[in-house]
């Protein structure tokens, strides 16, 4: 039971639901950006929507399989095909043994999620997968790489793997998406009009933007202060340092941070700007934290 | 201590309990994370500590905003402060050589105190262990001495060897893993801080209590560390 990477171009990388409870310790959650179209492609194999799966950054990746199984995809569609027929994303199918899998170049979306039957299997670091280059955590070997042409996958297997079509639409990779944020408590020290140009305006996503954080660009925010002590930053929260452009901090965020903040995107819109493209232009939309909270829930629910 | 609630994320929110950075804040910090990991149980995601504020994480599919201020309410109910005996206390073995800490001898001119001087007070306090960060098992450590303060260097070096003690402000640390950084280095410890191989091992976490214990080159070599000479890598 296993899968042969042939090529691995770009950043390819195991990701399960994150390493949670050990923030402070100085490690980080990591975990799949897109953790909607990571917990769909595990729910289209029937996994535990935590279960590891491979995500594949802007392509440039093919594996082949070494058996046969069945595979799942969800999230950006990377032009993938099995030999030569394609593979929409949001979906799973039979791949016997000796064909080839090959994600090309973003066609829409930057993260694709590629799922097994009961998830990949790796050697656990403090409980997760999930792996983090910065940290040396994580991955196939535990040491924190990404993977590798030659490296090979297995998976655990143990569950019905009679394909499952997704029952709505899930995250569609938008072109000019509008990302919900929950009020900080640092929000009364940006200006007046900082505020209004936060949420009024268009931003681009720079070309820095990796699994720490996304670079926004556009007006210059001004808050009164300019750093403070540090505290424990959350996933999604958009830190303003002193040049006045946003950061939003992901899933390899380091944990605790002294920059002002906006307040934090929402887990759904962080799911979103995980697959914006350098250039894509987005709105920031405030959000109650009630509101906020019973969408968060309800994503979960699906999964019950 | 006048305690605040934040709201800093869908399921985070911020205990902020002091303003300012102080030693005697540690003993209030120890003793709330220990009362809120307890009220909050298994509906805690993450706590995260640091200098002045708890970072509170927690399940939303157990818990609502409201649900969880009481949490917190109901930690800080009638808080005390931990014990100085409670926090756990470490010495630590530091080899301080201008050959592994290439701002040694400017520290000790800048600072009028020389090498001796530097090494003398560095390791005569007993640091407290703010909030560990940046990297897995790195932690602040304060407050220096006043006279050995020290700005981060204007360029950050793309590679620190691990083990590399350092001083930035009134801060002081020892870079677990080779990672870039624009600390002062003073010295090396051989000390193992952070081991992945033992799942989750770190030698310390917030609120412990840290005193540097200088050593000389043959001890530091016989306790396993990598005596090579520090080099500046161009970029």
């Amino acid at each position: 039971m296993s899968l042969l990477i042939e090529r691995a171009g770009a950043l390819a990388s195991l990701q399960d639901g994150g390493r949670m409870g050990v923030r402070h310790l100085g490690v980080t959650q990591g975990g799949p950006v897109d953790w909607i179209s990571h917990g769909w492609a595990n729910w289209l194999l029937g996994n535990p929507v935590q279960a590891a799966t491979v995500e594949i950054t802007l392509g440039n990746f093919s594996i082949r399989a070494e058996t046969d199984t069945c595979l799942a995809i969800c999230g950006a569609d990377l032009g993938a095909a099995l030999d030569d027929e394609a593979i929409a994303p949001g979906r799973s199918f039979e791949v016997r043994k000796g064909q080839l899998l090959a994600f090309a170049h973003p066609k829409r979306g930057v993260r694709a999620y590629l799922a097994a039957p009961g998830g990949f299997q790796a050697t656990p670091v403090l409980g997760s997968y999930a792996t983090v280059r910065r940290e040396q955590l994580g991955g196939l070997a535990g040491d924190g790489q990404a993977l590798a042409e030659g490296d090979r996958l297995h998976w655990l297997g143990g569950v019905s793997a009679a394909p499952r079509e997704l029952p709505v639409q899930t995250v569609t990779p938008l072109s000019s998406p509008t990302l919900a944020v929950v009020l900080g408590a640092q929000i009364g020290d940006f200006s007046g009009q900082s505020l209004f140009d936060a949420f009024n305006s268009d931003w681009t996503v720079d070309q820095r933007a990796d699994r720490m954080g996304v670079r926004l660009l556009g007006p210059t925010l001004h808050s009164t202060r300019s750093s403070m002590i540090s505290e424990g930053v959350p996933l999604g929260a958009i830190q303003v340092p002193a040049d006045g452009q946003p950061i939003i901090l992901l899933n390899d965020r380091q944990t605790i941070g002294g920059y002002p903040r906006l307040g934090a995107l929402t887990p759904a819109a962080v799911a979103q700007l995980g697959q914006c493209l350098p250039g894509t232009s987005l709105r920031l939309k405030p959000i109650s934290l009630e509101a906020a909270q019973r969408a968060h829930r309800e994503l979960l629910a699906q999964w019950r | 201590m006048k305690p605040r609630i934040e709201v800093v994320g869908v399921d985070s929110l911020l205990l902020r309990l002091f303003d300012q950075i102080d030693e005697d804040n540690m003993p209030w910090m120890l003793a709330a994370s220990q009362r809120v990991r307890e009220t909050f149980g298994a509906a805690l995601v993450d706590l995260v500590p640091s200098y002045t504020t708890l970072l509170v994480h927690y399940d939303l599919t157990q818990l609502d905003d409201l649900q969880a201020r009481q949490h917190l309410h109901q930690a800080l109910a009638g808080l005390q402060p931990a014990a100085a005996e409670t926090a756990r206390q470490h010495e630590i073995p530091v080899w301080y050589d201008a050959s592994v800490g290439p701002e040694l001898r400017a520290l000790g001119k800048r600072s009028g105190l020389g090498v001796a001087g530097v090494i003398e007070q560095h390791s005569a306090h007993i640091y407290q262990v703010f909030a560990l960060g940046f990297a897995p098992g790195f932690a602040f450590l304060g407050l220096v001495d006043e006279r050995l303060a020290s700005p981060r260097l204007a360029t950050p070096r793309k590679q620190v060897p691990a083990g590399s003690l350092g001083i930035a402000d009134r801060q002081t640390a020892i870079y677990p893993l080779v990672s870039p950084g624009g600390w002062n280095l003073i010295g090396r410890s051989p000390v193992r801080l952070f081991d992945r191989e033992l799942d989750g091992y770190s030698l310390w976490q917030p609120g412990d209590r840290v005193r540097f214990v200088p050593i000389e080159r043959a001890e530091f070599v016989r306790l396993g560390g990598d005596d090579s000479p520090f080099e500046e890598t161009t970029a």
